[in-house]
């Protein structure tokens, strides 16, 4: 275990901000999706065995996400040709985000890197269309949170004038 | 977190009584092999606790990895307008490996589907039924098929039928 300060990013605090490749030729910023509220889904690697995983589970919900005009971003530690390839194999419809270089940067920057197992925790960070973390869950790293509490914070988000598209 | 949202109510389907001291909610997929897994053992676990178990089915199909999980749902609403639901839903889960439009159509006629009630079927007509039972799911905190609830709170533990069986007899 590492003995530095363990950084955790408070509710009410702006979510730091990060640019990560999606693909081999782009790459996202968390600062472009200003202005809607947006989903980061942390977990700990592609090509989990099951078949309900969290992310197949996310994909089929994507028409809930949009209802509220939000942006799911998955991340972890996967690089991107990798995440291509479950991306395909899983037919997934969101971005998934490479945390490769330096490893697990953007897992630590949000206190959810695990470094025993050398990849992000399976947490949850909802953030507000001005780049507030909302809310945040961190689960089990066995168990698959659901999307429950995620639908639950967007719902208590306020609801900005013309944001529904 | 993860509790029973839309609670067991008469639109549900429901096997064993409704007042029983074990309300088990599976929701499940056709398509899925987990649930395919599943569903004899929890067969089994009905035989053996009798009236002391409701169990009660809500459709939660995941449409991108299972291409013929949604059509198999609807197939399995409209035979709850005939009353044969639960035949259906048996019929489904062990044909799991033939789920496409034209083996459903097979079961539907099997079970006594008139030519309009699958014409309905395969227009959509009970899309929204389904979609219902899966909004539900998803704002009950379903993480994946099966996903079951035990007197409304999630369940994550094995699904075999001696494992549910020695957890309910612990509880009486």
């Amino acid at each position: 275990m590492s003995s530095a300060t363990p950084v955790t990013v408070e509710i009410g605090q702006p979510a730091p901000d990060f640019t990560l490749h999606s693909t081999p030729d782009q790459t996202v910023s968390l600062s472009e999706l200003r202005g809607r509220p947006v989903v980061l889904v942390f977990y700990p690697a592609d090509w989990s065995p099951v078949c309900g995983d969290q992310v197949s589970l996310y994909n089929e919900l994507l028409a809930e996400f949009r209802a509220y005009n939000s942006e799911i971003i998955g991340i972890s530690v996967d690089g991107v040709w990798c995440h291509a390839a479950f991306a395909g194999d899983r037919k997934l419809h969101f971005p998934l985000l490479a945390d490769f270089e330096p490893k697990g940067d953007v897992a630590r920057r949000y206190g959810v890197y695990e470094a025993s197992g050398g990849t992000s925790q399976r947490a949850l960070f909802v953030i507000d269309a001005d780049g507030i973390v909302r809310w945040r869950y961190v689960s089990p790293i066995g168990i698959n949170p659901g999307a429950d509490g995620i639908l639950d914070a967007l719902d208590k988000l306020p609801r900005k004038q013309g944001s529904s598209s | 977190m993860s509790h029973l949202t839309p609670a067991v109510g008469p639109a549900d389907h429901v096997q064993g009584p409704r007042d029983a001291g074990i309300v088990l909610v599976e929701y499940g997929d056709f398509e899925c092999p987990y649930c395919g897994e599943a569903y004899p053992e929890l067969k089994a676990l009905q035989q053996a606790m009798g009236d002391a178990l409701c169990f009660v089915f809500r459709h939660f199909p995941l449409t991108n990895a299972h291409p013929h999980a949604e059509r198999a749902a609807e197939f399995a609403e409209a035979a709850t307008t005939i009353g044969r639901f639960w035949e259906m839903h048996d019929l489904l889960y062990e044909n799991q490996e033939a789920l496409d439009d034209r083996s459903l159509v097979g079961y539907a006629a099997q079970l006594g589907f008139d030519k309009a009630l699958i014409e309905s079927t395969l227009r959509g007509d009970f899309a929204e039924r389904v979609r219902h039972d899966f909004t539900g799911g998803v704002r009950s905190g379903v993480n994946g098929t099966p996903c079951l609830f035990i007197n409304g709170q999630r369940y994550d533990g094995p699904r075999d039928a001696d494992s549910l069986i020695e957890l309910f007899r612990r509880q009486d």
